[in-house]
């Protein structure tokens, strides 16, 4: 073949070979005497475990004024336990090459341990005195405490962050806790104490609430006789559920923007309250969602970006908790299109409520999220994550098997009814962090009301 | 830890890796085309990234999004991303897709230009100039990937210019500067092309020759500029900027031996020493005793061309001053360079680094990279299974003798983040106290 000659290639679109069965990771489930609960999927591809110990500590139970309580607490049990100090902790997981992380997220808290299955019973014995015996020094929650304030503080000059924080606070009521950030605003964190830590650890970190699952190089009589031996003469019971009201919401219609003077863009963000993620209209939603902004190919990405290149990127989402969670169209425009570009994103909304969409596009959402399924879980921390996420919705066992079908049985008609019933026009709340010299003006032609400017100080 | 690799070459260049693992039905497609932004000319910073861009705008065959649109319909991922001197494209599909897959990369390669308009690049250009705004320009030390090359290589060296580009340089791009770096850049004597996942290996090299065979080789192009550069920088280099931010920031690079030469094994462990997870000496010291820091860091570049860089990255506390936090720093590297390292960092470092690597295999994608990475740059894909004994091999002497001469002041490059305002409210409160009695 010489340089300059013609390029000879198939030119027809190839068709797909039969495809060849796929079933998510056989799972096995048990409960200890004392509650805990086991859950072990096997997969003995590559020599690694990934263990996820959830507990009943997120931040939808904290009380008022003891925002940031959950966060503090997990990552503050790696800080010391049985005697160890923290660089003491840190050093035996590390020597051992084990990762370890503890964080709570809105429902639960987790610490997460992945490592060579040859360490899995060190690392977890580790963990084991971490969950059961810490020691909370008071130098590092101070510390801890610190870092979190430092967070915030960088938050105010990171407009993608302070979007997102500003747009909650803009959707729920001053009253529910989902108005406030995950791990606590600046006046709640500055006033926790050991003493709060420590309560909350007491009434909260029991085994009636603790699930451990095991995904990777184990067998499921391994892992059932190590958390045995490790947990099973921890007592105390479930711990009681959120209180109601976490997901109150503010009503009506709200254009709001948070003053970044001389911002090239603006991080802008549209929407309201969602629906739990146990709800049975799940299926119907999440492909609805796919087709609106879940996707590359998606109505809201293609139309700002591929047809007016406004944008890098615009997705849609629900944010999946145990309560109300928000829907959120997210997207970062050019400051000089930002009205254009929200004119876009409410026509989008109107038009999945008013019109069915076409045959084509379902089926480009409904083979994508089927297609995709075996991709997602080709680690031990996705099928862990997956298998937390069935625990702590208290989805059916089943679930991972019916996915598939369950995608592929929705109907135009059926993304239609979830779009009329779940996308609310006229309770959209807009919040935009930008240079409100450059776009004032356009968000008040495009939607028809003056916004609040308010400063990133102000909330945080 | 070992994956099985078939390794050939096509009639035009095109070296193919195969490396199958039938857990699950999946496959997945990587090309590594060895172009990047080190082979821009001057004035058009940014365009081997634009130009990826345009890779996503169909070809003579596939319409505008359709390169989306068919392998999401088909139930797979995909994406492209463009390095200093690499530009990768890669998709995981279900197996039975694999054909799909490779229509779609050898339509690109072979027969993009026929797709190309002005229309498509002007929105490209609109689209990339938004994600420089939205990665660089309004993002807190968002500029740091294009600063820090920036100081650390010498202004004609290719790795000096920014990757992403300056919007007067995209504006710049025109479809003749496609069509140019097309046939420059994009042909198959000049890509690696992995497989990885489940797949027969002989239904894909004849897929592969059947798609990707008459594709005819390039006509060669330009080498680069010499890319060696001395040990050192031969001075401390230092570049303070005052931006948008609320808290000062350092990168401290170094320059260090490139990837994959013997002594770039030692630089690594000494990254980690110093600042692999929280075990590390930098985390321990600044974030946890002295609380100077609220995060600190390390990681090399792995440029396999020239010099890398080893690369410190230390958030101050509020409190701190960048004066306390540049003390605290050098102090860390004065202290390894006189004292040396101990067998147990080794080992925690190395133990982190293999466990890293492990995790890192468990998806298709991954692995394809990692084989495409390896074929790019020293031909040869089985060197991903050298790795861990690489590391292994590493020993405290010869850590040691890299931080003797790479830790030291004439090879540091401070780039400076400090707070508009902060800088000054100090420098007021300066004044005051100089007024004092």
């Amino acid at each position: 073949m010489t340089a300059g000659a013609v390029a000879s290639a198939p030119t027809e679109k190839p068709l797909p070979a039969a495809p060849r069965d796929y079933h998510f990771p056989h799972f096995e489930q048990r409960t200890l005497a004392n509650g805990i609960r086991v859950v072990v999927a096997p997969v003995s591809k590559l020599p690694l475990v990934t263990v996820l110990a959830l507990v009943e500590a997120g931040a939808s139970v904290e009380q008022p004024g003891k925002h940031g309580v959950a966060a503090l607490t997990a990552r503050a049990l790696l800080e010391g336990a049985a005697g160890r100090d923290g660089v003491e902790l840190t050093d035996r997981f590390e020597r051992i090459g084990a990762s370890v992380d503890a964080h709570a997220d809105w429902d639960v808290a987790a610490v997460s341990l992945t490592a060579m299955s040859t360490h899995l019973a060190d690392a977890l014995g580790l963990v084991r005195d971490l969950l059961r015996t810490p020691t909370f020094p008071e130098r590092e929650v101070q510390r801890l405490k610190e870092e979190r304030l430092t967070d915030l503080l960088q938050l105010q000059a990171e407009p993608r962050g302070l979007a997102d924080e500003q747009f909650s606070h803009a959707v729920y009521d001053s009253s529910a806790r989902y108005a406030a950030p995950e791990a606590g605003d600046a006046r709640s964190v500055r006033a926790l104490t050991r003493d709060d830590v420590m309560s909350f650890y007491t009434a909260r970190y029991l085994p009636g609430g603790v699930t451990l699952i095991f995904s990777g190089d184990v067998t499921t009589d391994a892992a059932v006789a190590l958390t045995e031996s490790l947990f099973g003469d921890w007592t105390g019971d479930m711990p009681a559920a959120a209180p109601a009201g976490i997901d109150a919401v503010q009503s009506g219609k709200l254009v709001r923007v948070v003053a970044k003077a001389d911002a090239p863009q603006s991080e802008v963000r549209v929407g309201h309250v969602g629906l739990p993620r146990n709800n049975p209209n799940y299926f119907d939603t999440m492909v609805m969602n796919a087709v609106l902004g879940g996707l590359f190919s998606s109505r809201i990405n293609l139309n700002l970006r591929e047809v007016h290149g406004y944008t890098y990127g615009a997705s849609s989402a629900f944010d999946w908790r145990r309560a109300n969670g928000p829907f959120v169209v997210h997207t970062a425009v050019k400051s000089d299109v930002t009205g254009p570009a929200v004119s876009e994103i409410l026509l989008e909304i109107d038009r999945m409520r008013t019109d069915a969409i076409s045959e084509d596009e379902l089926s480009l959402a409904t083979s994508y999220l089927d297609g995709v399924f075996p991709i997602r879980y080709e680690t031990t921390i996705a099928i862990a994550e997956a298998l937390a996420n069935m625990i702590v919705h208290e989805l059916p066992n089943d679930f991972f098997d019916v996915y598939r079908s369950r995608v592929r049985a929705v109907t135009t008609q059926g993304v239609l009814a979830a779009a009329k019933s779940h996308l609310k026009p006229d309770q959209l709340r807009i919040v935009v962090v930008g240079d409100p010299a450059q776009i004032t003006e356009q968000l008040t032609v495009v939607t028809g009301v003056t916004p609040e400017v308010v400063t990133a100080e102000e909330i945080a | 830890m070992h994956i099985p690799i078939e390794t050939f070459r096509l009639p035009n260049g095109l070296l193919c890796v195969l490396s199958e693992d039938h857990t699950a039905p999946l496959v997945a497609v990587n090309l590594w085309y060895h172009v990047g932004s080190a082979n821009e000319r001057a004035g058009r910073t940014g365009f081997a990234h634009l130009f990826e861009h345009m890779l996503f705008q169909g070809s003579a065959n596939v319409g505008s999004n359709e390169h989306f649109e068919f392998i999401q319909r088909a139930g797979g991922t995909l994406n492209g991303s463009t390095w200093l001197d690499r530009t990768n494209y890669y998709e995981t599909v279900p197996s039975n897709q694999l054909e799909l897959t490779l229509w779609l990369e050898a339509n690109r390669m072979g027969y993009l230009l026929p797709a190309m308009t002005q229309a498509k690049l002007d929105t490209q250009r609109d689209v990339v100039q938004n994600e420089r705004r939205w990665s660089v320009d309004n993002q807190p030390y968002g500029t740091w990937w294009e600063r820090l090359p920036a100081l650390c290589f010498p202004p004609q060296h290719p790795f000096h210019h920014s990757l992403i580009g300056s919007f007067a340089d995209l504006d710049a791009a025109s479809l003749e500067d496609i069509s140019l770096f097309f046939s420059t850049y994009y042909t198959p004597d000049n890509a690696v092309l992995s497989i990885a996942g489940d797949f027969d290996p002989a239904e894909a090299r004849a897929m592969i020759e059947r798609h990707f065979g008459g594709i005819p080789r390039g006509a060669g192009k330009p080498p680069l500029p010499e890319m060696s550069l001395p040990e050192t920088f031969g001075g401390a280099l230092r570049e303070v900027v005052a931006d948008d931010v609320m808290l000062p920031r350092l990168f401290l690079a170094v320059r260090s031996p490139a990837f994959g030469t013997n002594e770039f094994y030692a630089a690594s462990v000494c990254g980690a020493i110093l600042g692999l997870r929280k075990g590390s000496r930098l985390h321990k010291a600044l974030v946890r005793e002295q609380q100077v820091a609220a995060e600190a860091t390390a990681f090399t570049y792995d440029l396999a061309k020239g010099a890398d860089l080893l690369v410190l990255d230390v958030t101050a506390r509020p409190e701190t001053t960048v004066e306390q936090l540049e003390a605290a720093v050098a102090e860390q590297l004065d202290l390894l360079i006189e004292n040396g390292v101990t067998n147990d960092e080794i080992a925690r470092a190395v133990t982190l680094i293999e466990t890293a690597m492990v995790e890192a295999l468990q998806s298709a994608g991954d692995r394809a990279d990692k084989l495409s990475m390896f074929a790019t740059y020293f031909g040869d894909p089985t060197v991903v299974n050298e790795q861990s004994a690489r590391y292994q091999a590493v020993t405290t002497e010869q850590v040691n003798a890299f931080a003797r001469k790479r830790l030291v002041p004439e090879n540091r490059a401070s780039l400076i983040y400090v707070p508009r305002e902060g800088q000054e409210a100090n420098e007021s409160s300066d004044l005051a106290m100089a007024e004092a009695p």
